[in-house]
């Protein structure tokens, strides 16, 4: 992954994390610092026809908090989306997730988890194949109580290390007919933010988390995802593409020490 | 100029008379055994206005020493606990017992700091704090503004619990126990043998909806063995301080009727955001219900769909 990129993913929340005081003070918005730093300022169009994002109005576990993304290109637009790049704007690390779309598996549909640390906007930018980019927000309150973006049970996220499990889904109103289907893939991992400091040292523990994730359906590519600390722990991506046909799902996923975690499926041709 | 010196000395008087209420404002505990007090916090969220006195917390008196078991939810809340104390004995603060690393338990610890008082935990807690504890300096802070956060300092334990550990605060022995992640990972609970009295801490909520912050599957598991304990009473974390073991009842139903859903939910197929139906039929059982209850709902699908 380039510098900057790996920057905007991992690293670049410390700073803003040292000074909670200055984010607090500061009225701006940090959208158009993040469209200079992610989109290097490309003009950016409504994209309400294009994507849709859903998200709870409110983060009820700051760990674990659900998002969807949706294409709404109709079937006659000839247009594609190439990805889509998710933005949480006052995240310690706003830029979650990279999702690229594999040109033929007309994926429609990803849900994922992630973090949400405060209050913030939520943005969601489609790349599309007319080279321009449109973009859709929605707007999270930050969880009640305790709740923290942090590992519950961190004993075990370790030891969950690597596995992967994939679940094939039946999707009402889709079959067979239309050729769509609907598929999720969990990666056991911590996903660290690298935000905790260690007592002893007092430096900052390293962040570890899946930044790169490939899945293919035989030998064509349905989509890959690059990744950050907002992504929640035990990355899970589900999914809605069209069947080419293929045997087998082949995952292929990397973390920042540098695992390589590998699985493949037969595919589940009933599904639930 | 006599006169003037006068309503000086006067306004002066009144000030200390108003300055040394204030340090002796006392968190209203209850005796509840002999030589065992708690408060009972009350139930809703962290606020400005309630101090984050939301949680139970307590002390216990030996021949000795004193422990105290959790500190509140902001330093004013502790300095009121300790104010509470000295109203009741003069016996030094030995130790301070966190049950867990969560704010409305561990706020007040700043109060505490002193030569002679060790803070004690689960050997997780320390982990739990690094990670989360200027999180929650910064969340709160809306909630309960900058005059309480301010002054509020993340103060880890020094002697770490790994299975059990004795005390001895002078014929009064405590027994602390670490649990595997139940309620949170570093939970702790403290019993009094003498009176049979045990501090839960949030292994056990009444009318507050129990919040999942560590294991579903681990905190029913807890439960028989926590159930079996040699008590007579239970200051739980949040809710009215009952009989042992009969106050497990109403969360072991709610854990299992939450996890149960969950796992019809996860068998058909429905998305994580679907979640929050479960458990719907303890509604009206619980206090909170809406604040916690997705939430837990969450948590527990994103564990139960690993088995």
């Amino acid at each position: 992954m380039p510098g900057s990129l790996f920057r905007l993913f991992g690293v670049a929340g410390l700073l803003l994390f040292g000074a909670p005081h200055a984010l607090a003070a500061d009225p701006n918005d940090p959208w158009p610092g993040l469209v200079q730093d992610i989109f290097n300022n490309r003009p950016i169009n409504d994209g309400s026809d294009v994507i849709a994002i859903e998200m709870p109005a409110r983060a009820e576990d700051a760990a674990i908090v659900p998002v969807t993304l949706r294409t709404k290109l109709s079937a006659s637009d000839s247009r594609q989306v190439l990805s889509i790049t998710l933005v949480i704007d006052q995240n310690p690390a706003p830029m979650a997730a990279k999702f690229q779309l594999g040109p033929d598996a007309k994926v429609s549909e990803i849900s994922t988890r992630v973090r949400v640390n405060n209050y913030t906007d939520v943005h969601a930018v489609a790349e599309l194949s007319d080279g321009k980019l449109y973009m859709t927000k929605t707007y999270v309150k930050a969880s009640g109580g305790c709740s923290a973006p942090a590992a519950k049970n961190a004993d075990e996220a370790k030891g969950r290390l690597g596995q992967m499990r994939y679940r094939q889904f039946g999707k009402a109103g889709e079959g067979p007919a239309s050729g769509a289907r609907e598929a999720q893939i969990m990666i056991g991992h911590p996903n660290n933010s690298g935000l905790q400091m260690d007592q002893v040292t007092q430096l900052y523990v390293p962040a570890f988390f899946v930044n790169e994730l490939r899945l293919w359906q035989d030998d064509s590519l349905v989509l890959t995802m690059e990744g950050g600390i907002s992504v929640s722990e035990d990355p899970n991506i589900r999914f809605t593409y069209v069947s080419n046909g293929a045997k087998n799902f082949r995952v292929e996923a990397k973390d920042t020490e540098g695992h390589v975690f590998q699985r493949e499926w037969k595919i589940d041709d009933s599904g639930i | 100029m006599a006169r003037a010196a006068l309503i000086l000395t006067a306004l002066a008087m009144l000030a200390t008379a108003t300055a040394s209420r204030a340090q002796q404002q006392e968190l209203p505990v209850n005796s509840i055994a002999d030589g065992i007090f708690a408060y009972n916090g009350q139930t809703a969220q962290m606020t400005r206005e309630n101090d984050g006195a939301i949680a139970n917390v307590g002390f216990i008196v030996g021949e000795d020493a004193v422990a105290v078991i959790d500190t509140g939810g902001s330093v004013r809340e502790g300095r009121q606990l300790m104010a509470a104390i000295r109203a009741r004995t003069g016996k030094p603060i030995r130790y301070v017992i966190n049950t867990h690393a969560h704010p409305d338990h561990g706020f007040g610890n700043g109060a505490f700091v002193q030569d002679g008082t060790t803070f004690i935990g689960h050997a997780n807690l320390p982990r739990a704090l690094a990670e989360r504890g200027q999180f929650y300096l910064d969340a709160f802070r809306r909630a309960m503004g900058d005059q309480l956060i301010d002054e509020i300092r993340i103060v880890p334990p020094t002697l770490l619990v790994n299975g059990t550990l004795n005390l001895d605060l002078g014929r009064r022995s405590l027994v602390l126990r670490a649990w595997p992640a139940a309620h949170s990972d570093c939970d702790l609970t403290v019993l009094d043998e003498k009176s049979g009295t045990l501090f839960a801490g949030d292994l056990v909520f009444l009318a507050h909806t129990p919040v999942l912050d560590g294991s579903i599957r681990g905190w029913l598991r807890a439960l028989d063995e926590l159930g079996a304990l040699p008590a007579q009473r239970v200051v739980p974390g949040h809710g009215p301080v009952s009989g042992w073991p009969a106050a497990l009842a109403d969360e072991r139903r709610y854990l299992q009727m939450l996890a149960a859903d969950v796992r019809g939910l996860i068998a058909r197929g429905k998305p994580i955001a679907a979640a929050g139906t479960a458990a719907g039929s303890e509604r009206s059982r619980w206090e909170l219900f809406d604040d916690f209850n997705t939430r837990n709902a969450t948590a527990a699908f994103s564990e139960i769909e690993w088995e």
